[in-house]
């Protein structure tokens, strides 16, 4: 087994190999990649999440390594003809901190942000949070995370004191003897996850779905609950009731495991199934059905998506389903649990080391005085110097440009034009900015709006660790040195630290703080997470290559990883998870005389994100060419709409339109989206922003909208 | 806005109300005061309690209390002073309010039957109403073998059915002709006939009682057409009257129940009522639904949160849900009139649905048994949105135009445009196509195509695609 880069020449008859991941989803599937005179190819790779299995986003990731539109030049806008032009990196890099420094000076370290991904390396993550910190001493910084699995992690926080999306090994829903999905689509978003949800059904395990289509994911289930969008936390409270009042609550764990019981047995008691049935459209028999699978079963787990998340409500939602988990005695039980999947390649990591407003590395609280000591400590520097917490994502894209936002915004790995919540508005709000940088592959819509771009290497040019949806922290292996003109992203963070000091001595020292080397910034992240609830003092590199990849927390290279939390122990003080009583809320924005109807996104399988990299790999773009408005044959015959027409999708804040697909897999009430696109296809463009109170979690999954033949 | 405010009762209405309150900003004190000793409960539990399946800490609910919210139970009140504006308790404890909120639910009623004292209801015949209530007909169904039910509406069939659960042999004497006549037609009414039966409840319809005798050792029942029927007990469910003693005696405009506008006030601009002793529009609701509807609603208008706040009755549906039966009744499901109407039988299976549709919206339905489109009916109705264009959705349910495509029977068959692999778009072409340049298994196949290498549902397909062009190799390959 290949797990290491093999010597060979970049060109030349060698062909040169390395084992590594795919570079989009938190699936990190394993990969082979080869160069040889044909160019770059990828082959999978037997790896224990993907199993040999890769979908055509990872099977076509290479093409994007030579692709003709690859940056790789800085582009500096123009100020005589407002136009990007290229420029040498001395000069790009002089814009940049000429600009930071002019508005630092004016306005405060403050006016300076910085906006992350859920993609970046772990190295990159831990470096941007750092920079940001002590290079830039802002206190803004957040992530395209939070636009992810942000309610998930909230949600497990106050739960079980800690947030690792799967708390066991994937390999655990092959086995189990009911899998109830919520607000996922895996057949979509990772298939390779798929080959697990088979394995599971071959064993004679029941898989019941929850979602608002008939998803390639719902079509494969024992049961299908399609409830109204927005109605994930009612459906839920419901099968807590119907789990209490069959029985099938585990009184002994709640006793022994469990703290604050009473409140949610109280507060579901108000839930009875035809409660939930009337906002839902879930029929009573579906959820007895359903709570049943779940309360006799015997390996039982519970996982839960965007669908469910991405909600003004989306903690709660996900405390319900906690709750359910909880008084069903599975998170900690052998083959059972409660999970979340992420999305994002290394969303579980991004969020993790410092890129979110409010932590520091090791996933500690950023105003945690504990906290603040040992990172500074790391850091070199006192504690006090630290900034304080920061907004939540789409606070600071909407403060962007206003009298007490920041001024200027440092993008890295991240395309909000397309992937933020009303983003007609947050494009406006970029374009406000007197200096956006922005760094990324390709010239994104982001991008394309920035005063400065800087090119940036690609997954299978840089080394590095990525951790996966199972806390399972891999090694990313460079096939090749990035193309000249390009530099990582670590590098341009080193660069620019080293520029903005102000005097020789000052450049010398952050260049010794900000090093290049991913290997250095991973020695000193297992350092600065080291006692925290994300502890990666004990992994090394050697020893992920030595294995399939080591779980946090692993505090000790002598000591074992952690595949499986919370057997003995939840990471609260007393060692008891806590119950939260929650109740159902209508959607920020219900439906009216003027807008109708539901609007919900989400995605395809040959798109990833906001589409930077995958809609420009030509047989993605085949497969998925541009947006479509999925609505119910009914709906479109009652709005004069057939199938393939142009219709345009209406809400308060924007518009977009694209062709009508019609399908009977969809509520009649309901009209559905993919966001992956930008221009006139843009689905966020009515999207709704408001947020979650918690996590900062915008409504992405449910707005009012009207539908018209456009 | 309002500093004190009295409400009075604790059941489904009254502590729904306080917790809306709770949840509001604002600097005010909230006295609840509940007659029953006990903390709020959930009445819809209690034939679940019955049957078993729940100990009494299962149907309690939340209960706002603290933060400005003094919750009293155990307190009886006796009569109000509006002049003074004050409550007075049993006790002779005087409570002042500025706003007061009659929130005094429904009592059950007693059938006027010889042999049946209201005062002194003997122990083996008990009404279904009140946590105390079920607590006196579990004792009497201790050691019990059998038991009666007076009265064959919603509240009736689903004690019977708690009791039959229990292991009680058990008969429901209805004076109609149908059981839950308000709610459901004589058809409907005898698929769930059938289907008590068969969970073990016995029926005996369109006969009235005539008297009732206890004792110590059992119950007898007469009935109008001379039988008597004998049990260990007697439960009793003739229906609900509001429970209007307090506003009638203070002099509030009282019909069947206390009567209020859309702000849910009496004529007494400093006194509401809300829930089952509430009459809004000539209407008594009975239901939770709209008790809960009315509690936010006076939630609003007293918090000052949204002062011009309406209660806006909402069509109503009857859920009937207990262990094996599934039953939803809504609108005028029951009456002729113009329209469409759909009708779906198989008595075998106790599966009954009638829709009655009016300008493509539902008017009323009644849907009895497996009926999987329940939820999608119920929310048409519920929003009055427009039926589909094709009735049978509503009928069949999931069954209809929500299964994925059947794979073409032979791949002979399949469009060479078909996708057989999702995860990397491969055609049937495509994977023809390979065939012919020489891929000869499925592994060669899949490796050239990449089709199975995501999640790996088409590998069969694919397997199935080889075979076929195997054994047409000589039609297909020469060509």
């Amino acid at each position: 087994m290949t797990d290491g880069a093999r010597s060979a020449t970049r060109s030349g008859r060698t062909p040169r190999e390395v084992a590594t991941h795919c570079p989009y989803c938190a699936l990190q599937c394993g990969m082979v990649l080869r160069e040889d005179d044909a160019g770059v190819s990828v082959h999978p790779r037997q790896f224990p999440t993907n199993r040999g299995g890769l979908c055509q986003k990872g099977w076509t990731a290479a093409e994007l390594l030579d692709h003709p539109e690859r940056l790789t030049t800085p582009l500096v806008r123009d100020p005589a003809t407002g136009t990007l032009r290229p420029a040498s990196w001395d000069a790009a890099l002089d814009r940049v901190v000429t600009g930071i420094r002019a508005i630092q000076n004016d306005a405060g370290p403050d006016a300076v942000a910085v906006f992350g991904g859920g993609g970046l390396t772990n190295e990159k993550a831990y470096a941007l949070g750092k920079f940001a910190r002590i290079g830039l001493r802002t206190r803004h910084i957040d992530y395209n995370g939070r636009f992810c699995m942000s309610s998930a992690a909230a949600a497990g926080m106050r739960a079980f004191g800690i947030d690792r999306g799967l708390p066991f090994p994937l390999a655990d829903l092959g086995r189990a003897d009911t899998l109830l999905l919520v607000g996922a689509n895996p057949a979509e978003t990772m298939p390779p996850l798929v080959r697990w949800l088979t394995e599971q059904r071959a064993n004679g395990g029941q898989l019941i779905v929850v979602d608002p289509r008939v998803t390639a994911t719902a079509r494969q289930a024992d049961l299908h609950l399609q409830p109204l969008p927005g109605t994930d936390l009612a459906v839920a409270n419901a099968l807590l009731h119907i789990a209490l009042t069959e029985g099938w609550v585990d009184r002994e764990y709640v006793a022994e495991r469990t703290a604050g019981f009473e409140a949610v047995r109280r507060s579901v008691a108000a839930w009875w199934p035809a409660r939930a049935e009337q906002i839902s459209g879930v029929p009573v028999a579906d959820l007895e059905a359903t709570a049943r699978a779940l309360g006799t079963g015997g390996r039982v787990i519970i996982l839960t998506a965007r669908g469910a998340e991405q909600h003004a409500k989306g903690v709660d939602t996900v405390s319900a389903y906690v709750n359910l988990a909880l008084a069903l005695g599975l998170p900690g039980r052998a083959g059972s649990g409660y999970g979340c999947l992420t999305g994002q390649g290394n969303g579980q990591g991004g969020r993790e080391h410092g890129q979110k407003a409010d932590q520091l590395p090791g996933y500690r609280r950023i105003d945690d005085p504990a906290a603040r000591e040992h990172v500074a400590g790391v850091w070199g520097v006192p504690a006090d110097e630290l900034p304080g917490p920061g907004v939540p994502a789409y606070q600071l894209l909407d403060s962007l440009g206003t009298p007490d936002g920041p001024r200027a915004l440092l993008v890295f790995g991240s395309n909000p034009v397309v992937s933020a919540p009303r983003a007609g508005r947050i494009e406006r709000r970029l374009r406000d900015l007197d200096l956006l940088v922005v760094a990324d592959l390709m010239l994104s819509e982001t991008a394309a709006l920035a005063d400065v771009v800087l090119p940036t290497a690609q997954w299978a040019e840089e080394d590095g660790t990525m951790t996966n949806l199972e806390g399972r922290v891999l090694r990313r292996r460079a096939l090749r040195p990035p193309p000249p003109g390009v530099r990582t992203d670590l590098a341009i963070i080193a660069d620019l630290a080293a520029r903005l000091a102000p005097d020789a001595a000052a450049a010398t020292d952050a260049a010794a703080r900000f090093p290049a080397d991913p290997a250095t910034v991973f020695a000193e992240l297992r350092r600065a997470s080291a006692g925290g609830a994300a502890d990666y003092a004990g992994i090394s590199w050697a020893r992920i290559d030595a294995a399939d990849g080591v779980y946090w927390p692993c505090p000790t290279e002598e000591g074992s990883d952690t595949p499986r939390l919370f057997t003995d122990r939840f990471a609260t003080p007393d060692g008891r998870a806590r119950f939260h009583p929650v109740d159902h809320r209508p959607a920020a924005e219900e439906v009216c005389a003027a807008y109708p109807l539901h609007f919900t996104t989400g995605r395809v399988l040959a798109q990833y994100q906001s589409g930077t990299q995958t809609r420009r790999v030509a047989a993605l773009r085949r497969a998925a060419a541009e947006a479509f408005v999925e609505l119910h044959p009914d709906l479109a015959g009652r709005l004069g709409i057939d199938d393939g027409d142009p219709v345009r999708v209406t809400s308060r804040r924007g518009e977009f339109s694209a062709p009508a697909r019609l399908s009977a897999g969809i509520r009649p009430d309901t009209v559905f989206a993919p966001f992956h696109y930008a221009g006139a296809g843009r689905a966020n463009s009515v999207t709704n922003d408001a947020v979650d109170p918690i996590s900062g979690m915008p409504e992405f999954k449910i707005c009012a909208v009207r539908v018209e033949k456009a | 806005m309002t500093a004190r405010v009295v409400i009075v009762g604790n059941g489904m209405a009254g502590a729904r109300l306080a917790g809306e309150l709770h949840a509001r900003e604002g600097d005010r004190k909230v006295t609840v005061l509940g007659a029953e000793p006990h903390r709020a409960y959930n009445r819809i539990l209690l034939s679940t309690l019955l049957a078993g399946r729940v100990d009494e800490p299962d149907i309690e609910l939340t209960e706002a209390a603290g933060h400005g919210i003094d919750l009293r139970t155990g307190v009886p009140v006796a009569a109000i002073d509006r002049a003074a504006r004050e409550v007075r308790t049993d006790d002779g404890e005087r409570i002042s309010y500025d706003h007061l909120v009659l929130a005094t639910g429904a009592r059950a009623v007693l059938p006027p039957l010889p042999g049946l004292d209201p005062a002194n209801l003997p122990e083996r015949v008990v009404p279904f109403r009140t946590l105390d209530d079920c607590r006196r007909i579990l004792a009497a169904a201790a050691g019990a073998r059998s038991a009666l039910v007076l009265g064959g509406g919603l509240l009736g069939l689903e004690a019977a059915r708690g009791l039959a659960i229990r292991g009680l042999t058990t008969t429901v004497v209805h004076p109609r002709g149908h059981l839950m006549e308000r709610q459901l037609d004589p058809a409907a009414g005898a698929v769930l006939a059938g289907t008590l039966a068969d969970l073990g409840v016995t029926i005996q319809l369109a006969v009235p009682a005539t008297g009732v005798a206890a004792d110590a050792t059992g119950v007898r029942l007469d009935l109008a057409d001379g039988r008597t029927l004998h049990a260990d007990l007697l439960l009793l469910s003739c229906g609900v009257r509001p429970d209007t003693a307090l506003a009638q005696a203070a002099g509030l405009t009282v019909r069947r129940g206390v009567v209020v506008d859309d702000q849910l006030r009496t004529d007494d601009r400093s006194i509401s009522a809300i829930g089952d002793c509430a009459e809004h529009d000539g209407v008594l609701t009975g239901l939770v639904a709209p008790a809960w509807a009315q509690a936010r609603v006076l939630a609003d208008v007293l918090t000052g949160s949204d002062p011009l706040a309406r209660y806006r009755p909402r069509p109503v549906v009857t859920r009937l849900k207990a262990a094996g039966i599934d039953l939803a009744s809504m609108g005028d499901a029951v009456g002729g009139g113009p329209g469409e109407e759909l009708t779906f039988t198989d008595p075998t299976r106790g599966t009954y649905a009638r829709l009655r549709i009016r300008d493509e919206r539902l008017v009323g339905a009644i849907l009895l048994g497996d009926n999987p489109a329940v939820g999608t009916v119920i929310q048409l109705f519920d929003r009055g949105h427009p039926v589909p264009t094709d009735r049978r959705a509503l009928l069949l349910g999931r069954a209809l135009g929500t299964a994925g495509a059947a794979p073409a029977a032979s791949p002979a068959l399949m469009p060479d445009a078909a996708t057989v692999c999702q995860c990397n778009t491969v055609s049937k072409g495509a994977l023809v196509r390979s065939w012919r340049s020489g891929a000869r298994t499925v592994d060669a196949v899949v490796a050239a195509t990449r089709a199975g290498t995501g999640c790996g549902g088409c590998r069969d397909a694919v397997g199935g695609i080889v075979d076929w062009l195997s054994q047409a190799e000589a039609v297909e390959v020469t060509r």
